[in-house]
């Protein structure tokens, strides 16, 4: 109980020291920032470790019999590789690992793109001009997908069909911006929220 | 052969994930998992690469007593307090994430507040933003500002009180009944208008740039002829 | 026209602290709202509605504590659904920061509803590999989770010994703060046909949109209010509720600085002309 009061002084102080960098950058923010980064670092390293190198190669290693056990120095190898870039004469070697997760994402995105965003999305705007609002939909792709195409300039009359596309665009980022200030503004009610209830407990 | 053989990795694993993707049997389907588990195991040693820079980084200021190189000690100090706590609780309690331990004291009490609070912090920014910088200096500038305000008003329940206020006033308007257009919520069906349609359309417009960009620069990976990830090593 | 300058430059020290009063003055006063649910999320809640008993819904912790304010009240009205219709629940995640809020919610929300380890929720913790990890247990979750997160075997729990792939999973539900959700729906709904709708924050939800109207996810949870919006839906007021009049009262003064800056900007603008 006790050490619950005492981690929620240092939280309180923590947040207060952060805030503190809207009056004016301060040696108890940057004391809090340097914290910040030094125990977010330190979590990764932890994390790593439990969540994926003891489970996935070291467990695996001991559990597994035969070629399912050493074929895993591959990666593991491939994996210490990673390092070879802090010892300049070998920084060639991390290319092999990197070269690997690369090819591996390069694969996953071509085929996830096309099934999983082009064709539906494409779908989803192949709709029939019954109602207003799906025109309103197929004529907003259609001019912003325009707007960005580059390669054709357009002149004369047929630039309205940019500022239809600047329209649609200029109202998503309209959105963007109402919906971001909501998300922000949610942060700060978190913690001041959490100030006044963990720490003062006025509500 | 020292530039080749990263090539020709990127083509071999590219090409059998595309591959795989057409024939899911036997030997693409274990051989592509198989790679996929590899990619996890990989993936988790580039999350310690960082920390060698950082460590060196911070060690060098120390060392030379450069400006500020006090708050290099207390990052430093904070990696290794997380370090061997993370241990500890790890050793004595099987998980890093067991409620009560040590390491979740540091979590709970330290990364959490810090965490938070730095992006708390943009919502002080964002209004003096909206304030000092928000200005409606063109048509498209103009637009967006009103598109903003609507689903400002719309998204919480602001809008839906202001239209109450407002309906309740002209209802003293002698032959103005505006009472029963109370529970239409205007300001939130505007939103959602706006979200389902205009901003849906724009959003799928851009996306689908940037998804086909990707696609070509993925195909120019696999390819070869896209060689920006080979540099830095 | 001293003071329209004035006023455009007024300094930020100042809307800081009006912002700050703004937030803390309503929480204090502990004004309440009436909130309107909106489609997407009576969508999302009817997801979970329609499963049968016993069903299992797997979560993605894909956020941090930095959009916790906005995610964690998901979370725990998500979870809270879930246990009062028995549904079984796998948590997962994406981002290692954000699994101790995961861990932290379903140990409350377990509490209340009486739920056990092991028999009604597991946790399987984290491993990196993101879309990887996504297609990887698309095929075998064993793969890849061998273990939970305390590094017992799954197979030790009842209701994962039937749990191979996403064929056993009726629902995904992700809570989202970045580009996961974009990828759980390319990867693991276009791919797999897995069901899903996405929690996300309100940065995140406008570029979700267009999933949404195709189809392809079956709701959307967006913000501070959409958390609101859930959490009257399963008669359970949370901090999303809570947060709501303060919500709007700070949007109706940042709506206020807009219109008294943009005001300062044409009177000074009509001035020099």
């Amino acid at each position: 109980m006790i050490w619950n009061i005492i981690g929620t002084w240092i939280a309180a102080g923590l947040t207060i020291a952060i805030f503190s960098f809207l009056y004016k950058d301060n040696p108890l923010y940057k004391f809090a920032e340097h914290l910040y980064v030094g125990v977010s670092a330190g979590f990764g390293v932890i994390y790593v470790w439990a969540f994926d190198l003891k489970p996935m190669l070291i467990d695996r290693f001991i559990s597994e019999h035969g070629i399912e056990r050493w074929i895993l120095l591959i990666p593991a190898i491939l994996g210490i590789l990673m390092f070879s870039r802090w010892i300049g004469k070998f920084g060639y070697l991390s290319r092999l690992p990197i070269s690997f997760t690369v090819g591996i994402g390069a694969g996953l995105g071509i085929t996830a793109s096309v099934q999983g965003f082009l064709l539906p999305q494409i779908q989803g705007t192949l709709l029939p001009l019954t109602t207003i609002n799906n025109i309103i939909l197929v004529i907003g792709v259609i001019t912003t997908i325009l707007y960005f195409y580059f390669s054709h300039e357009f002149k004369g009359k047929t630039q309205y069909i940019l500022r239809v596309g600047v329209v649609f665009i200029m109202v998503s980022f309209g959105a963007s911006f109402g919906y971001t200030v909501m998300a922000r503004i949610s942060l700060l009610i978190g913690r001041v929220f959490f100030l006044l209830s963990d720490w003062l407990h006025i509500i | 052969m020292r530039n080749q053989i990263p090539l020709i990795i990127v083509f071999a694993t590219g090409l059998i994930i595309i591959i795989t993707f057409f024939i899911p049997h036997e030997p693409f389907g274990s051989l592509e998992q198989r790679f996929l588990i590899w990619y996890s195991i990989v993936a988790g040693f580039t999350m310690l690469l960082g920390l060698d820079s950082l460590t060196r980084y911070h060690l060098v200021r120390i060392r030379d007593k450069m400006s500020g190189w006090g708050f290099s000690i207390v990052l430093l100090f904070g990696l290794f307090l997380t370090l061997g706590l993370g241990f500890y609780t790890w050793a004595k309690y099987q998980s890093p994430f067991t409620l009560g331990s040590p390491f979740m004291y540091l979590y709970t009490y330290v990364i959490i507040p810090l965490q938070a609070t730095m992006f708390a912090l943009l919502a002080f920014f964002i209004a003096s933003a909206a304030y000092r910088a928000f200005r409606a200096r063109t048509s498209e500038a103009t637009l967006l500002l009103i598109a903003a305000v609507l689903i400002m008003l719309g998204r919480v329940p602001l809008g839906g009180w202001l239209e109450k206020q407002v309906i309740d006033l002209l209802d003293f308007i002698p032959g103005v009944h505006l009472t029963a257009l109370k529970s239409l919520s205007i300001f939130a069906l505007i939103n959602d208008w706006i979200m389902d349609i205009p901003q849906t359309a724009a959003k799928r417009g851009i996306y689908i740039g940037i998804v086909l960009g990707g696609i070509a620069m993925s195909i120019r990976i696999i390819l070869g002829i896209e060689r920006s990830y080979t540099s830095g090593s | 026209m001293k003071f329209w300058e004035k006023l455009g430059e007024l300094d930020r020290r100042i809307i800081f602290t009006i912002i700050g009063l703004a937030v803390i003055i309503p929480l204090v006063l502990k004004i309440t709202m009436p909130i309107r649910v909106s489609e997407t999320v009576r969508n999302a809640y009817h997801s979970i509605e329609h499963l049968p008993a016993g069903s299992i819904v797997m979560i993605s912790i894909d956020y941090d504590a930095s959009s916790g304010p906005e995610l964690q009240p998901m979370l725990i009205a998500v979870l809270r659904h879930c246990f009062k219709k028995d549904i079984k629940v796998i948590l997962l995640g994406h981002w290692a920061l954000g699994l101790p809020l995961g861990e932290i919610a379903l140990n409350r929300v377990a509490a209340e509803y009486n739920k056990k380890y092991g028999e009604d929720y597991v946790n399987l913790g984290y491993r990196p590999g993101y879309s990887a990890l996504m297609v990887g247990i698309g095929r075998e979750f064993r793969d890849f989770f061998a273990a939970d997160y305390r590094r017992v075997p799954i197979d030790s729990f009842p209701f994962m010994r039937k749990v191979h792939n996403y064929d056993q999973i009726s629902l995904l539900v992700g809570l989202e703060a970045g580009a996961t959700g974009d990828a759980w729906v390319q990867f693991a709904g276009a791919r797999f046909g897995l069901k899903m709708f996405l929690g996300a924050t309100g940065v995140t939800a406008p570029d979700l949109y267009p999933y949404l109207q195709a189809g392809q996810i079956t709701g959307l949870i967006a913000g501070l209010q959409g958390a609101a919006e859930y959490e009257t839906l399963i008669k359970e007021a949370g901090t999303g509720t809570l947060g709501m009049p303060t919500q709007s009262v700070v949007h109706g003064l940042i709506i206020i600085f807009i219109i008294l800056g943009n005001a300062s900007y044409f009177v000074l603008r009509k001035k020099k002309k």
